[in-house]
């Protein structure tokens, strides 16, 4: 193995639920805290204790946030997934283990390395209490990776101290742990292995944060009042992130009272529900969820869009169909977000690529959606969701005051002749609407999802419901302009051939458009940041001969909703996919638009990282 | 349709305490059937309006889907509506009610919209002693859909069709009861002498307070051998006790023999006199509720006026300790915490 400083894959095969996760996210956090970008993934079963869970870094100074394939060094703590992880190892990677029982000779392979440290042997000799012990075993692998990996050890301790700064007596111990495991590594190993990170300043000031938590500060900055949700993997953590927030930041410190109110729903119906009453009286509210909390929500999302009731949605995508993979993440709520709900439906979707996009969009979507009164879905995914992300800071800008849409408060209603609920004054498709309680005879109006006149009364009339349904095609055209526009990887287009992604695709795709350059493909690339799709979009695959869309679903939604939504040829845009529930990679892009390009192909050949390295379970 | 209403009033028809006429409390002209038991209802909360002296435009009227939720058309016409979703109007509540604490909500369901469909949404508002008037229009049977039985249609009870219930009822008084409300009662739209009364104690009341009335179909349920006809409703009424509401600035002036009357006093110092057959029954006792509840149906017998009271109970927003001011009203001011927050954010995640 050559050498691989600040550029290999780490990952760690535990037992969910034994205290694995903090020393994890310890040692992400202490190569970040080195200046060396890394991207953390959790890969974790549907279980709270006892099955394989497995967690893995990469680390790119380069700044490639995507997953990469093969992995060069498995930490494996865990008998259960052991054969199939040492499998995992790429040729010349490492196996490091807990040796303080011998390793079975069936999980001996000629082609790696095996760095054996006796875990639970030291933690036995230096801590009394068993489930201490089982604990600290794994600071003890951490501290022998910091010496393995060349890791700041003050940085390592540092983070110690931060992580338990509210239970001061813990920091010892842990301290000691990582003394344990470094001077065993130190004795018995050549440290640091040519795998190892160093110092870099290529952080820049960006953070690292789910973009769960972001979406929450998002729905905080951007006033939401009212949360209603049903607890869902992956969307759980929004809410979580919202009550802690929402605590800290909107509580009165002197009544205690509550700037904000959170209501755990019987269902996701219910969840809606609350948030379209909630809306529908003035206040801002969202629900997080996750597919199959959208396919219950259909019903509301078809009234709120019918009755012109501003709500917004984050689904953070999971593996469906149905129940699905409820732990692997995937962009598979396309199409049924879009046209959720019987009868003519559309409706906005926001595609954040990094917890920064998360805030920014979660804050725009309660503009966006009291500005077209209609639901605003946010297109998050379980990789962006629950993964810490390597992004730019969170800003919010003093002087935003929050769109409102339009609204008639007493005082317009007093100046206003002739108001009708559905009347379209401005030509653009959204009519005024009025907050239950403003005026004592005006602007009063019965709200429902049954067909209405522009008055809000009740009719039967053909012609009166077209007429109030073209005009919410309108309001779709209004929308087109106000939505996100794309983002666009090159000045001017400069190829015949491009690539069109979202979402947390991005990261792979990014790095993908680098090693097809270097095959020599040269590709134009455009990020989708929001449907309805502005003309730009239209424009940029109107420019270009043939289009790879990126995409982690297996039906190609995206690449049907641009069919449908703006009439491309199907044979114009060819699907580039990964379904497999793990983020998707760059080696997958490159190799199925290499396809396409038989000389460039020929030029790719093994790059080493096998694609499918996925993690078998027995169940 | 029911009736046809003149436009024209007696100039000198009688004037609320904010001086308005009953016919400021009505809304649009009704389209049920000429008969209907849920006009009657319509017409008592008007009624209860009008003498409560409520401002109509701070009312927010809820409902689900069926004959009984297009009756919030037919009333307060200056109120805004929300005729939602089948079942689903206890959550659109929730959220109208966590957004503005200071509007008085009206929730008007029916006996497939509440004990069906909805049953789910309907059980978790009464745990959250939601803080509204939810009112029942209980006929046993789907009128729109032309007559098939409810989930509340008692057992043995015959429809038009000849077709003879097998399944055992819903009360959803016992329901209430049993899940947190904190003002449970029943009625009949055929009387008006204790709807009235009831709906005004109702909408006094700080937390969830179900009315269910009977309210027969007149196309559909009310032959011989419906237990929701009018004359077996009327036929089977037992009171708990006659009920009266006193405002909350009057005072109790009328004289109650000992242990005739029992008086409670809401959230906001109105007063429930309940004057009582049983000097031993106690309206705040939840378990001799249940026990009547219970006896009155061995027997037969439809157990009409309040069954439940708890005026003390925490609402949702009492549970929730959400701001005095209405949270609707809240500005970037009070919701945003600014970039110098948020700096501080960033830093604890680098």
């Amino acid at each position: 193995m050559s050498n691989l400083v600040n550029d290999f894959v780490i990952r760690f095969a535990n037992v969910n639920g034994t205290g694995s996760a903090s020393a994890n996210t310890l040692f992400a956090k202490s190569v970040f805290r080195m200046g060396v970008p890394v991207t953390p993934k959790n890969i974790f079963p549907s279980n709270i204790q006892g099955l394989p869970t497995w967690y893995e870094v990469r680390v790119n100074e380069r700044g490639y946030l995507g997953r990469r394939a093969g992995i060069d060094l498995l930490v494996g703590v865990n008998p259960q997934s052991m054969p199939n992880d040492v499998r995992s190892v790429r040729p010349g990677g490492y196996f490091l283990y807990d040796s303080s029982r011998p390793l079975d000779p069936s999980l001996r392979r000629d082609d790696i390395h095996y760095i054996g440290i006796p875990m639970i042997l030291l933690c036995q000799k230096h801590f009394e209490v068993p489930r201490v012990q089982q604990l600290l075993k794994n600071m003890v692998y951490i501290g022998a990776l910091t010496a393995l990996l060349d890791l700041e050890m003050d940085v390592v301790k540092q983070l110690v101290v931060e992580q338990f700064k509210s239970k001061e007596k813990l920091v010892a111990s842990n301290h000691l742990a990582l003394d344990l495991g470094f001077q065993y590594a130190r004795e018995h190993y050549d440290c640091p292995l040519p795998l190892r990170v160093e110092r870099r300043n290529s952080i820049g000031n960006r953070i690292m944060m789910t973009g769960n938590t972001a979406c929450a500060l998002g729905a905080i900055y951007g006033g939401a009042t009212v949360a209603a949700w049903y607890p869902i993997t992956p969307s759980t953590s929004v809410v979580d992130a919202f009550e802690k927030y929402a605590n800290r930041l909107r509580t009165d410190p002197e009544t205690g009272e509550k700037k904000f109110a959170i209501v755990q729903a019987e269902d996701e119906l219910a969840a809606l529900g609350v948030v379209i009453g909630a809306m529908w009286n003035g206040a801002r509210a969202f629900t997080a969820t996750s597919g199959p909390g959208i396919s219950l929500m259909n019903e509301f999302l078809g009234l709120a869009y019918f009755a012109e009731i501003p709500a917004v949605l984050i689904d953070v995508q999971r593996g469906g169909p149905s129940t699905g993979m409820p732990t692997r993440t995937q962009q598979s709520d396309i199409l049924l977000a879009a046209y959720a709900s019987h009868g003519d439906t559309k409706h906005p979707l926001l595609f954040p690529s990094t917890p920064t996009e998360c805030f920014e969009m979660t804050a725009d979507a309660f503009d966006l959606a009291e500005r077209l009164q209609t639901p605003v879905i946010v297109m998050s995914d379980l990789d962006l969701g629950m993964n810490e992300h390597l992004t730019p800071p969170l800003r919010w800008d003093d002087q935003r005051q929050y769109d409102r849409g339009k609204v008639l408060d007493a005082k317009a209603l007093e100046s206003i002749q002739n108001w009708g609920r559905y009347l379209d004054i401005d030509g653009d498709g959204i009519p005024y609407r009025t907050i239950p309680g403003t005026h004592p005879t005006k602007g009063s109006f019965f709200t429902r999802g049954s067909s209405k006149d522009e008055y809000a009364r009740y009719t039967e009339d053909g012609e009166a419901y077209r007429r109030n349904m073209d005009r919410l095609l309108k309001k779709w055209q209004t929308a087109r302009k106000l939505v996100h526009a794309p983002e666009f990887l090159q000045p001017e287009p400069r190829h015949p051939e491009a690539m069109i992604f979202f979402g947390t695709s991005a990261y792979a795709a990014m790095e993908a458009l680098d090693e097809l350059r270097a095959i020599g493909i040269d590709l134009d690339a455009m990020r989708l940041r929001a449907f309805p799709f502005n003309q730009a979009v239209h424009d940029f695959i109107e420019q270009h001969e043939r289009v790879f869309v990126v995409e982690q679903n297996r039906d190609a939604q995206m690449r049907s909703l641009l069919m449908i939504e703006l009439g491309i040829s199907p044979q114009k845009l060819v699907p580039v996919l990964q379904y497999d529930g793990f983020p998707i990679t760059a080696a997958a892009i490159v190799s199925q638009i290499a396809r396409y390009h038989p000389a460039a192909a020929e030029l790719l050949g093994g790059n080493g990282y096998s694609h499918a390295v996925t993690v078998s379970q027995k169940s | 349709m029911t009736y046809l209403r003149p436009d024209i009033r007696h100039p000198e028809s009688q004037r609320n305490a904010l001086g308005y006429t009953r016919k400021y409390y009505e809304g649009a002209l009704s389209t049920l059937c000429a008969g209907c038991g849920h006009d009657s209802v319509s017409g008592a909360i008007i009624q209860a309006c009008f003498e409560l002296a409520i401002e109509p435009h701070r009312v927010a009227k809820l409902s689900g889907i069926g004959c009984s939720s297009k009756t919030p058309t037919y009333f307060l016409g200056n109120s805004h509506g929300f005729n939602s979703v089948h079942g689903r109007m206890p959550s659109v509540a929730t959220g109208a009610n966590l957004a503005n604490r200071d509007l008085i909500y009206l929730g008007i369901s029916g006996d497939g919209d509440t004990a069906s469909i909805g049953m789910g949404q309907f059980v978790h508002a009464l745990r959250r002693n939601l803080n509204i008037t939810y009112i029942v229009m209980n006929n046993g049977c789907y009128g729109l859909t032309k007559g098939q039985d409810s989930a509340t249609a008692d057992e043995g009870s015959k429809n038009k069709t000849g077709h003879v219930n097998p399944f055992h009822g819903i009360d959803l008084c016992g329901v209430a009861i049993e899940l947190g409300a904190t003002f449970v009662a029943r009625s009949f739209s055929g009387d008006k002498g204790q709807l009235i009364p009831l709906i005004k104690a109702a909408l006094s009341h700080q937390g969830f307070a179900f009315i269910d009335v009977l309210s027969p179909c007149v196309t559909f349920n009310n032959n011989p051998g419906s237990t929701k006809s009018y004359d077996y409703v009327r036929e089977h009424m037992e009171v708990t006790a006659a009920v009266d509401y006193i405002p909350e600035k009057a005072e109790i002036t009328a004289a109650y023999a000992e242990g005739e009357a029992c008086v409670v006093t809401l959230h906001d110092g109105s007063h429930v006199v309940l004057r009582k057959p049983d000097p031993a029954w106690q309206p705040t006792d939840r378990i001799a509720a249940m026990k009547r509840l219970h006896e009155a149906r061995q027997k037969g017998e439809i157990l009409t006026g309040v069954v439940y009271l708890e005026p003390a109970g925490r609402d949702l927003h009492a549970m929730l300790n959400t701001s005095r001011r209405p949270l609707n009203s809240l500005r970037e001011s009070d919701l945003c915490p600014g970039s110098a927050a948020l700096e501080r954010i960033n830093a604890e995640n680098r």
